[in-house]
């Protein structure tokens, strides 16, 4: 007795070798029917007795290829077609309208890593290897459908042997789009400063790059999203030149390890982390540096944690030996965005590197590796964008059911387009005040209009007018939402969870523009995915020069210590004294008549402000350097409360950490039970408003969200204050700094519209 | 003071102080207006000065406002011939103090060669201004065989700085908000007409010239990317600025490209022409420091971008009141 199912799936079912996946499940049972491609994701008839289809329903579940993810799957019965004798892969129907995703770039899969360390495989040392369950996808896309005529790929004409495989639907490498070999496919090549070859061979080429890295030299790599700077990270001479040419100053370098067994003589590693460092996304993992660690003291100095990443693309494979640790840093100068073009990066990178890895396969998108970190065996992004974006997150929040394009931030930017129930967040833009990232910003955001059909109806963007990405949004006559910045980052959770219900929102930040024309960064909401009810924040402090007292901690300092002791405050505090400027006075000056000092209420400034008065650091050379500082040497105490103080004035509490400045001066303990201090009042305080809030409104949906929340130490000791009387929310699939903005200004954006009209 | 509006007291300060200050051939003539003789095409400007404080380092309200209306008829490519002033005083203003700043605007005009013809005097009540507000009108002739407009800078041309930035603005808001500064900062305000004369009769083929004045260089350069059409790279090693104002900006947190100046301006020149401009400027007093400090491309128009002194590139906007923080 026949039976026929349609299936329509949806999902990341495209390019990742799905249909061969079900023709080959279909080759196990005896079957007749079709699939094919569509606009929106997979479609299927099937026709079998009906224990064979169970079990082929049952195995597509089970069986799924590695990068395939669906999204949702409706099985209907149809009638049965006589007269069908074959199972076939029809071809696709023109595109209408996209609802089917183009994938991340994926890690090198098992299958391609054992062929190109096979000698008798023909892809043996092939660095360009993929398949349909492997290689890059996003990055070398230009235009959809998503097929080699429409990728970087179309310049190579495959050879007879690869042309077979992508026709042979039993083959991995079944319409795998960037399918090539040595014969037919792109080719590194290794050339010296001046941009001459120096080798072509590509055997003699992975020796060679090898010999350099280990004799200390720089080698710029060209990848999947990008360059890379490279060099070995045992060597402390090498790593030094890195730093220094390409000056990046303090901030920990990310490395990669030629084996899981050689993150392990580094670094513990969990379950959860390791599974993380082994999937597709194959992302930078943070992990906590083991007394065993022995990279150079430059790798990542003053931190206990490294961050780490596997081999993902077939030349890492092949460079990097099982015990080899390399340092992999995304090549450009700080700040800047990674080169990805080889003219760009030849003159770009030429301080840097002695040699260049370069090859011709051209980067149509430029994507950094994304970074995680698992916290209470949780992952939180810190940045997500290689192997994660562009797919879109679920998320019913889309009450207007317009199509919201949300601009993001100034530093760190992402984008986002939400339309139906899907949140296309983009990958990693950047700094936006510089101008390659400006372009990059603009570039990206058309090319995501294009291949995912978004037009949108709606902007939303930051109410800082001064925001490069705010600018662009109110140029694109379209209505236009700006969302405040803390409400934007609440939301970005309330997105991820799909919550509707109000909640209290506790945003603990950095510095971002407020109602009242304040730069807010330490606030108390109540509020919901449409608005927000300012019920308490941290006490205003004057951040004097404006910017330089973001980069400059000490000014706050100073002036803490000004109100506090007046002119002994230099004899209180000598180890900060010992790192002013000579004309320091001039910032107390500044601050008290508010001349270029705006006000703040940022609890990433209180920290700063902490790491300064204790003499830990002045002025930082990477974003959070202070706080990070402050956070490690607290980490082998548990702090008890200082005093702290929490006014209401008008409706609106009020934190006050002065007496805890004060407390932090007199109390006569190391600096590191200080610093563990402070965390603890923190949280004390934040534990006392969150109760506040709680009494007076009843709601038991706590949110936290924004760049402190980074700080893990605070994270745990707020789970112990408030688990039991909360359900607490964090980021979970976008970071909690502003790379999760663009979401949370999306939501709000749809929700309010709804309201106007 | 006391000079009650209009009658007799305003008569005697304008007999008393004004008259016997800016003597010359067209005052004495007392008539409603200035009859003057004029050659050449005319440039004609205004300007209303409300300065505070209104004395400071290196000049006051008066020199400001001669030098202000003389350089902007000078970066109109014209030489200032006369100029109007019209005062509105505060009562109870101190009659030394007014007499310091006229003898100011006598000196700075005799400097720029140029004849005040006409004026105006008038008497507020106490707390209805502030010290005292000048407004000066100024005409000019042209000069014949060079044109200076923004629609002539092309790509490919040198952006000249003609001294060091933000000298002006560092001392303004150092007085204004008493703050401690250093001995040495001062105004940059001055007349350029005589440089500027000189430099458009050796190389009349300059494209534009502009003053920094408001908004600072910043200013102006997008300005002239605006509307030129083109974008402009800048090079933050060649900025040219004083340790000083450095330092002292640098604890304000001002950028020096933002501040306003009295006595620079920015030249967009064809690099054929660099190095004679240079020449010109250098043995000037008010252009002994000119240099170079970026060029014109047709890659990024409307944009100013600087190159960092480490290599990267930030983009330079139009300023917009005060500078908010954009970190996170
Ligand atoms: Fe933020
Ligand atoms: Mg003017
Ligand atoms: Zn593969
Ligand atoms: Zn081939």
């Amino acid at each position: 007795m026949k039976t026929r199912l349609s299936l329509r799936v949806r999902g990341i079912v495209q390019g990742v070798g799905f249909r061969p996946f079900i023709y080959r499940l279909v080759q196990a049972i005896t079957a007749t029917g079709f699939v094919f491609n569509d606009d929106d994701g997979v479609f299927i008839e099937i026709q079998a007795d009906k224990a064979e289809l169970d079990k082929f329903l049952r195995e597509i579940k089970t069986k799924l290829p590695p990068a395939a993810l669906i999204s949702e799957m409706v099985v209907k019965d149809i009638p049965i077609k006589a007269n069908e004798t074959v199972f076939i892969i029809k071809p696709s129907p023109p595109a209408v309208e996209r609802k089917a995703y183009i994938s991340p770039d994926l890690a090198i899969c098992e299958d391609c890593k054992r062929e190109i360390l096979d000698k008798d495989d023909r892809r043996y040392l092939y660095p360009f290897t993929n398949c349909t369950n492997c290689g890059p996808r996003f990055s070398i896309v230009k235009d959809i459908p998503y097929d080699r005529k429409n990728t970087t790929m179309n310049e190579f004409i495959m050879c007879k042997k690869c042309q077979k495989e992508y026709q042979n639907p039993l083959d991995r490498r079944f319409h795998a789009q960037p399918n090539a070999c040595a014969d037919c496919g792109p080719q590194y090549s290794l050339l010296d400063k001046n941009g001459k070859a120096v080798v072509v061979d590509n055997k003699l080429i992975l020796q060679s790059v090898h010999q350099l890295l280990k004799t200390g030299k720089i080698v710029a790599v060209k990848g999947i999203g990008g360059y890379h700077l490279v060099c070995d990270a045992y060597n402390e001479q090498a790593a030094q030149n890195l730093r220094s040419r390409k000056r990046r100053f303090d901030k920990a370098l990310a490395v990669m390890a030629g084996s899981m067994t050689a993150i392990e003589k580094l670094c513990t590693v969990s379950a959860k982390e390791k599974e993380l460092l082994q999937s597709p996304a194959a992302p930078i993992v943070l992990l906590a540096k083991k007394n065993t660690y022995n990279l150079a003291d430059s790798v990542a100095p003053d931190n206990e944690y490294l961050g780490i990443m596997l081999p993902y693309a077939p030349i890492h494979c092949l460079l990097l030996k099982n015990e080899d640790v390399f340092v992999m840093t995304s090549a450009n100068i700080t700040e800047e965005p990674i080169a990805y073009k080889n003219d760009d990066a030849l003159t770009r990178l030429n301080d840097i590197a002695d040699y260049f890895l370069i090859h011709n396969r051209i980067i149509n998108t430029r994507i950094d590796d994304s970074v995680v970190r698992v916290i209470n065996n949780e992952t939180t992004y810190i940045r997500r964008s290689r192997g994660f974006a562009p797919s879109p997150l679920l998320c019913n929040l889309n009450i207007s059911k317009k199509i919201v394009f949300a601009a993001g931030s100034q530093l760190k930017n992402t984008f986002c387009f939400l339309k139906d129930n899907k949140a296309f967040i983009s990958h990693h833009i950047g700094d936006l005040a510089n101008k390659a990232a400006n372009d990059a910003y603009k570039e990206a955001i058309e090319h995501y209009k294009n291949i995912f059909f978004l037009q949108p109806h709606i902007a939303a963007c930051d109410m800082h007018p001064e925001y490069f990405s705010s600018k662009y949004a109110h140029k694109l006559s379209l209505p236009i939402i700006a969302v405040q910045h803390h409400h934007a980052h609440i939301a970005s959770v309330l997105a991820e969870n799909e919550i509707k219900d109000k909640v209290i929102g506790i945003s603990l930040d950095g510095t971002g523009y407020g109602d009242d024309g304040n730069l807010w960064g330490g606030e108390f909401f109540v509020c919901d995915c449409a608005s927000y009810e300012r019920r308490g924040h941290f006490s205003y402090l004057p951040l004097p020069g404006g910017s330089k007292a973001i980069k400059e901690p000490w000014r706050i300092a100073v002036y803490l210590l000004d109100e506090l002791y007046g002119k002994k405050a230099a004899e209180k505090a000598p180890d900060l004294w010992n790192m002013l400027p000579d004309n320091w006075p001039l910032a107390v000056q500044i601050a008290k008549s508010g001349f270029n000092t705006p006000l703040s209420s940022s609890a990433g400034r209180l920290f700063d402000a902490a790491a300064a008065v204790l003499g830990i650091r002045s002025s930082i050379n990477y974003e959070g350097q202070a706080a990070i500082e402050l956070e490690q040497l607290s980490a082998a105490y548990r702090g008890k409360v200082l005093p702290y103080m929490i006014k209401n004035t008008a409706g609106i509490y009020q934190v006050d950490m002065l007496e805890t400045f004060a407390a932090l001066m007199e109390n006569n303990v190391s600096v590191n039970k200080k610093a563990a201090d402070f965390h603890m009042t923190m949280a004390r305080a934040i534990y006392d408003m969150a109760a506040k809030l709680q009494k007076e409104t009843g709601l038991d949906k706590l949110v936290l969200s924004g760049g402190v929340f980074q700080n893990i130490t605070l994270v745990k000791l707020l789970f112990e204050l408030l688990a039991d009387k909360f359900t607490i929310y964090m980021n979970r699939k976008v970071p909690a700094n502003d790379g999760g903005l663009s979401l949370g200004q999306a939501v709000i954006a749809s929700n309010c519209y709804k309201k106007v009209i | 003071l006391a000079h009650g509006a209009g009658g007799l007291k305003s008569r005697e300060l304008v007999e008393e102080v004004m008259l016997p200050a800016f003597d010359n051939e067209y005052l004495r003539q007392m008539h409603d207006g200035a009859k003057l003789q004029m050659t050449n095409n005319i440039a004609f400007t205004t300007d209303s000065y409300v300065v505070q404080p209104l004395f400071f380092n290196g000049g006051n309200i008066g020199k400001l406002a001669v030098c202000g209306t003389v350089n902007d008829l000078a970066m109109t490519g014209a030489v200032p011939k006369y100029i109007s002033v019209g005062m509105i005083i505060e009562e109870g203003f101190a009659i030394a103090d007014l007499q310091k700043i006229v003898m100011t605007m006598k000196e700075a005009a005799a400097e720029a060669g140029v004849h005040i013809v006409t004026g105006d005097t008038k008497v507020v009540d106490k707390n209805k201004g502030d010290g005292i507000f000048i407004n000066t009108a100024g005409v000019g002739e042209i000069i014949q065989g060079c044109d200076i407009a923004p629609q002539n800078v092309k790509a490919g041309m040198d952006v000249i700085a003609s001294g060091y930035l933000g000298d002006h603005a560092a001392t303004i808001m150092a007085c204004r908000h008493n703050l401690q500064m250093p001995g040495t900062l001062k105004s940059d305000c001055a007349p350029l007409n005589k440089l500027v004369e000189k430099l458009l009769q050796e190389v009349p083929q300059i494209a534009v010239m502009r003053d920094a004045t408001r908004g600072g260089a910043a200013a102006v350069l997008n300005e002239i990317a605006g509307q030129a059409g083109i974008g402009i790279i800048i090079d933050e090693d060649k900025i040219p600025v004083r340790k000083e104002v450095n330092g002292f900006c640098d604890i304000l947190g001002f950028e020096p490209l933002y501040l306003a100046n009295e006595g620079k301006f920015i030249t967009f020149v064809d690099k054929k022409y660099t190095e004679k401009v240079l020449a010109v400027m250098h043995q000037s007093e008010y252009g002994k420091d000119a240099c170079v400090i970026g060029e014109t491309n047709d890659k990024a128009v409307n944009e100013v971008v600087l190159r960092t002194t480490i290599g990267g590139m930030r983009i330079i906007d139009m300023p917009a009141g005060e500078q908010i923080p954009r970190i996170c």
